[in-house]
């Protein structure tokens, strides 16, 4: 029989317990009830800010849902606990029910804190700390903005650290003016000195948020709500809303009803192990004080977590330390802080790099001897934070000052080797050795196999670019040279090869593999160069030896579906069709006996067409206007739009026009894969543009323009590359980033896989296409140019050219033979496939010609012969 | 070799490394000229996927033993067969079939099945003129 472990609290901290508990206790050992606050499964407090983006709190949900449905583990949302008895081993939520242990593990985390200033209780004051507080601030916000649409509503922070910086990046957000209120001298005073204070707050009033250091609050002031703040110094300023970002309390009043010890500052006495001074219970993360403090990041909670697992599964884990580091992007400025950021160690050296104009600075602090590396604050460009933090205590082995030059200033930071024991992700705790065992041990081959195997990288991501470096270092000291090559035929990668078609102009995949690679190619090569060759523009992909090279779909210019057949979805730019568009695709699928169904990309798709049918549909599309499209290629599959402004009551800009033209401009442009593109009119986003690999949704001045998602196996949101395009604009940077991504990704690499895998990510892609970084600008809005021009129906193609149509007989020998073995029967009123089990049945069975076969003298039952 | 020889199409007619479906004494097969002008053919029926689609896929090389052999792969899912053999790189149990190939005076002419096809298939995949 298996002990109960109450968990009370539902945070990360408790998440990450209970997974944690999950993976090891492998005997079964312990059952689990969590007993949570709030109404939701724990969720990524850090992103908190993100639920303005998205809107959806479900996006914030962490980990695995199947960790809720392990019937080892139970989670009750909204139960509060009320009261623990440690004498009977029981908790009590406030709704009367009682809970007993075995083991008791407190994870209440902590409140935000409002000092008593006089005011508080105002409507329109609010804190930040969970989903509802920040749902309940947006309701407020966008109340205002309706009752007042001739002004901006007006906030104000007060908190100029970590979360108050969040606070005013939602603020912002919300389109409401900002001002934050910071009693120190400067801000983020606990993790940044003053130079990078003052960095810090020029690049942040640089954003249009206004900042105040140095003041104190004296009042929050209005009739009905929030209208005024006055500071001590006596000025005043009009406000809408106030948050409240003065730091977080324990939640220790559990411990505290129950007799457990409680720290000077708050904070539920712990030892090492994380246990309290009754031994069956345990308090970890924000609510826990170990070693004489609490600490208020997620990252030593993380470690708690780890070691209480340890403890009740009877191994010697202990706590021995949390880091403090931190990497932030607040209000698009880089922020990081690691060590003894402050030089506090005795005769601790401080090395410092300020750009003024740049608003960059960093700081590196150094021992007495300047070589071992004790701590740093890096403003305005924190890219070397992942390489430095593992660093620390350690020697740096090489002149501090080359850490601290611009990234521009190549060859960058020197890498020296990192020891074992270095820690490289904080929030999971994972060393730079258990991310080498990943490689050597583990097998891992890829960053994503890394992540899974080590969780590192999982949670804030900000030591993602170390994680490569060290597995690249890894497998090429095992030998096994991390092999960038496409196939067993050719060397290099995908992007390398691009780049040597190009730059050598060879047309024909015969002298392409004799001079990069050895063999006749494979299915994966030979359609990897025939997208090379399409890209770069090669005349008809079905002409010449391209033809042998075109995989599947593309060889017949059609999805091939299970038994053969292929079906067919005409292009409907931007989904707009008309009327009689609808009718003739109708009329078409009906004469071909077509099974039909609408797609998620707003197409329709008229499916079993045998390989002799295909030209006699095209024939009849392009008659009527349309062309058949590429619903199947490595290629833009589908520009998919609302439908906008024209129609819509909320919509602000003419989505659909805008779809159909990018949709004509990209249509037949050959990539690593396929691309898919959407266009929502206004932030309602009902296009679901953010799931598409270029996203553009409307706003009032313009375009904003994301990339990078996705749906599929694993969904991603794209994230924003840039805001209020004009149309002009909106064009060449899709055209640029979609050019980038052919000429570079690797095979089958989507643009989410392509941006975290490409070196300096997102801000490396959005320097190359919007600040030129590379110089390759022009030769990129080139390439689209002539992609542009050189863009032919496909289809038609084909129909002209007697050579080509010739290759869609069903037979060589036999050109009115058709395939036997295609036999259908009716479904919800259409033709599918037949399995075996019907044609064993043998009844209401037509063949491809819709004729019906074994039952002798019946009538078709669906779909005529044309 | 007294098997009757059915004329299929001339050699101009197929493009290096493109296969063609042909219809030999009323069975389906691949037929696929290769990077040197050999002539050979395979059945159109994938053993994975279950339907008749060979000729509509990709032919390249693999190395076997050492030696770079001709493959096709299949469009469905694919696997390598061995053009010179007809079975399958991955899974021996499973092949294609093969067939005689006589190219005289650029006429190709497809002969008798020279090995089976695995898992053996049943006479009830015969073909039906449409008209």
């Amino acid at each position: 029989m298996s002990k109960l472990c109450v968990v009370v609290g539902g945070g990360m901290v408790a998440h990450r317990f209970v997974e944690a508990l999950r993976a090891r206790d492998d005997a079964d050992e312990w059952r689990v009830t969590v007993l949570a606050e709030e109404p939701r499964p724990p969720y990524d407090r850090v992103a908190l800010t993100s639920y303005f983006e998205n809107r959806d709190p479900e996006l914030l949900n962490l980990g695995e849902k199947h960790l809720w449905t392990d019937p080892m583990v139970r989670l009750r949302k909204r139960s509060k606990v009320a009261s623990i008895d440690p004498a009977a081993h029981t908790v009590t939520t406030e709704a009367g029910m009682s809970h007993a242990y075995d083991a008791l593990v407190l994870a209440t985390g902590s409140y935000a804190f409002q000092p008593p200033v006089p005011g508080h209780e105002l409507p329109g004051c609010f804190v930040y700390r969970t989903i509802d507080d920040v749902a309940a601030l947006r309701g407020y916000v966008e109340k205002l903005q309706e009752r007042h649409p001739e002004r901006t509503v007006r906030g104000a922070v007060i908190g100029g650290g970590l979360l108050g910086l969040e606070a005013a990046g939602a603020l912002k957000k919300l389109g409401a003016a900002s001002t934050v209120v910071e009693f120190a001298p400067r801000l983020m005073p606990l993790q940044v000195d003053d130079g990078g204070g003052e960095a810090l707050k020029r690049l942040i009033e640089d954003t249009g948020v206004e900042v105040r250091t140095a003041t104190a609050t004296a009042a929050i002031k209005g009739r009905t709500a929030v209208e005024k703040m006055t500071f001590n110094d006596g000025s005043a300023i009009d406000v809408d809303v106030v948050i409240f970002a003065t730091g977080v309390r324990p939640r220790d009043e559990l411990a505290r009803d129950a007799g457990l010890e409680v720290g000077e500052r708050g904070g539920v006495v712990v030892d090492d192990g994380c246990r309290t001074a009754d031994p069956d219970i345990f308090a970890i993360g924000e609510v826990a004080c170990i070693q004489g403090r609490v600490w208020g990041l997620v990252g030593p909670g993380y470690t708690m977590a780890e070691v209480a697992v340890d403890q009740l599964l009877g191994k010697a884990g202990t706590f021995t330390g949390g880091d403090l580091s931190t990497k932030l992007k607040l209000l698009g400025v880089d922020v990081a802080s690691f060590g003894d950021a402050f030089g506090t160690t005795e005769g601790a050296l401080s090395v410092v790099y300020t750009d003024p104009i740049a608003g960059v600075y960093k700081k590196l602090v150094l021992s007495d001897d300047a070589r071992t590396l004790l701590g740093g604050i890096l403003v305005g460009d924190a890219s070397a934070y992942a390489s430095l933090r593992p660093m620390v205590g350690r020697p740096l082995g090489a002149d501090p000052a080359a850490y601290l030059m611009p990234a521009g200033a190549e060859g960058g930071a020197p890498q020296g080797e990192l020891p074992d024991d270095a820690g490289v992700c904080s929030c999971n705790n994972v060393t730079a050795g258990a991310i080498r065992c990943a490689v050597t041990e583990g097998g891992c081959t890829d960053l994503a196999g890394v992540k899974a195997c080590t969780k590192a990288g999982t949670s804030c991501g900000s030591c993602l670019p170390l994680v490569k470096k060290l597995l690249v270092a890894e497998m090429e000291k095992t030998g096994a040279t991390v092999s960038n090559a496409l196939c067993e035929h050719f060397e290099l990668s995908r992007a390398q090869l691009f780049d040597a078609v190009r730059i050598t102009g060879l047309t024909t995949f015969s002298e392409i593999i004799a001079r990069h690679g050895r063999g006749r190619g494979c299915d994966i090569c030979k359609p990897v160069v025939a997208s090379i060759l399409a890209s770069l523009g090669n005349g008809h992909i079905l002409t010449g030896e391209q033809a042998s090279l075109q995989d599947t779909n593309d060889h017949v210019l059609a999805n091939i579906q299970k038994d053969g057949t292929y079906s067919v979805v005409p292009r409907v730019p931007g989904g707009e069709i008309t009327p009689d568009g609808l009718i003739v695709i109708g009329q078409i699928a009906r004469d071909f006996g077509l099974y039909t169904k609408i797609t998620g990309g707003q197409r329709i798709d008229m499916f079993g067409a045998r390989i002799d049918q295909l030209p006699l549909i095209w024939r009849r599309l392009v008659d009527a206007g349309f062309e058949s499209g590429h619903a199947y290629g490595k290629a833009l599959r589908t520009v998919k739009s609302c439908v906008g402004s024209t129609w819509c009551r909320y919509g602000v800009q003419d989505s659909v026009a805008l779809a159909v033209d990018l949709e004509l401009r990209y249509r037949g442009l050959r990539s690593p894969h396929k691309i898919k593109l959407g266009v929502s009119g206004c932030a309602r986003e009902c296009a679901e543009a953010r799931g598409k690999d270029v996203g553009v949704i409307a706003t009032d001045k313009g375009w904003n323009l994301y990339v990078g998602g996705n749906g599929g196996f694993t969904p991603r949101h794209a994230v924003l590359l840039a805001e209020d395009l004009t149309t002009e604009e909106l064009v060449r940077t899709i055209d640029r980033f979609l050019m980038y991504y052919v000429r570079t990704a690797d095979r089958l690499q989507r643009t989410a896989a392509w941006l975290e895998s490409i070196d300096g990510g997102l801000d490396h892609v959005r320097a190359v296409i919007l600040d030129d970084s590379l110089g390759i600008a022009e030769d990129l809005d080139a390439s689209m140019a002539r992609h542009v021009a050189g863009y032919r129906d496909e289809w038609r193609d084909v129909l002209e050219d007697p050579g080509k149509l010739a290759r869609f007989a069903g037979f060589v020998n036999a050109a009115d033979a058709v395939d036997d073995n295609l036999r259908y029967v009716g479904e919800r009123g259409q033709l599918r496939p037949a399995t075996d089990a019907d044609r064993e049945a043998g009844t209401e069975i037509v063949d491809s010609e819709r004729r019906t076969v074994l039952v002798a003298g019946t009538t078709l039952p669906i779909g005529g012969p044309r | 070799m007294t098997a009757p020889v059915n004329p299929v199409c001339l050699l101009a007619d197929l493009l290096p490394e493109r296969p063609v479906a042909a219809l030999v004494d009323g069975r389906q097969v691949a037929v696929v000229r290769l990077h040197d002008d050999r002539v050979v053919a395979v059945g159109m029926w994938d053993p994975f996927a279950r339907a008749n689609v060979m000729a509509r896929g990709l032919v390249g090389s693999a190395l076997v033993n050492g030696e770079e052999v001709p493959v096709l792969f299949s469009p469905m899912y694919k696997q390598a067969f061995d053009l010179r053999t007809g079975v399958c790189l991955s899974d021996p149990d499973k092949a294609l079939g093969t067939w005689d190939v006589l190219v005289v005076d650029g006429r190709v002419s497809v002969g008798a099945q020279l090995t089976d096809e695995a898992p053996l298939r049943h006479a009830d995949v015969r073909l039906a003129r449409a008209g």
